[in-house]
């Protein structure tokens, strides 16, 4: 039988889910609003102390990657349900590429 | 050999009715959480390159534009969350001894997680 990659981007895409639906509204509520708007006026010295800390970056990247596997797999299984069934290769390998590429994207501006 | 059957379906066939619909909608939201993330990595990356790179950063996500386009993408993340969180109890079957956990429980315990995320995620950031 030939071997299936369907459990890993299974399991990126159900990590993804998890941890943006947790993080994602809040998120968007500080960056969006609260921050923009003056609701809460956190200092550049704190912010950047923050952004500098080991754990907020591990927690960004892997929002980031697992944000986009997330998104790969529904797009990928979208687009096919939508007819795209001839371009199925073509899809999936843009999707979740973009997903890899995005992850080393973030990776790069967080670590390197 | 005969090659696998594949049923042709309209293209059109997920708006034709309010379930299909509203999956097309929970499956676009990945998109926009997605430009979230990555709109997240930006401000980061800003924060990084210093105060007036990040100061530059808020004015413009200050814009009336982006206010709206948040809105929309704060719309789409609640509804991937609320979707995700009530899906649990159906993916994930927990069991204490014989007795099935009610789905209730299941999918409360994740609003309580989100809500205590939301909590500390505020309160670190807002320092």
């Amino acid at each position: 039988m030939a071997k299936s990659n369907e459990p890993i981007v299974w399991s990126l895409f159900s990590a993804g889910g998890v941890l943006t639906a947790l993080a994602a509204p809040v998120l968007i509520l500080l960056l969006g609003f609260a921050i923009p708007l003056g609701w809460i006026n956190p200092s550049f010295e704190h912010l950047s102390s923050l952004v500098a800390h080991p754990l907020t970056q591990l927690v960004v990247v892997a929002l980031v990657s697992l944000g986009l596997f997330h998104w790969a797999h529904r797009f990928r299984f979208t687009l096919i349900d939508l007819g795209l069934h001839s371009l199925e290769t073509v899809i999936t390998v843009a999707c979740y590429g973009g997903a890899i590429v995005g992850s080393g994207v973030a990776i790069y501006v967080i670590w390197l | 050999m005969s090659k696998p059957y594949t049923p042709t379906m309209p293209r059109n066939w997920w708006n034709t009715n309010s379930a299909f619909r509203f999956f097309m909608l929970r499956e676009l939201s990945s998109v926009f959480v997605a430009l979230f993330v990555l709109e997240l990595l930006c401000f980061v990356s800003q924060v990084g390159r210093g105060e007036e790179a990040m100061n530059q950063f808020l004015v413009t996500l200050g814009h009336p534009l982006y206010m709206i386009w948040h809105a929309i993408v704060l719309g789409f993340a609640l509804l991937h969350s609320i979707t995700w969180f009530n899906l649990t109890p159906k993916v994930m079957v927990i069991r204490r001894g014989e007795e099935r956990v009610p789905d209730v429980l299941v999918a409360g315990s994740n609003y309580v997680a989100c809500l205590v995320v939301s909590v500390v995620l505020w309160w670190i950031v807002g320092g």
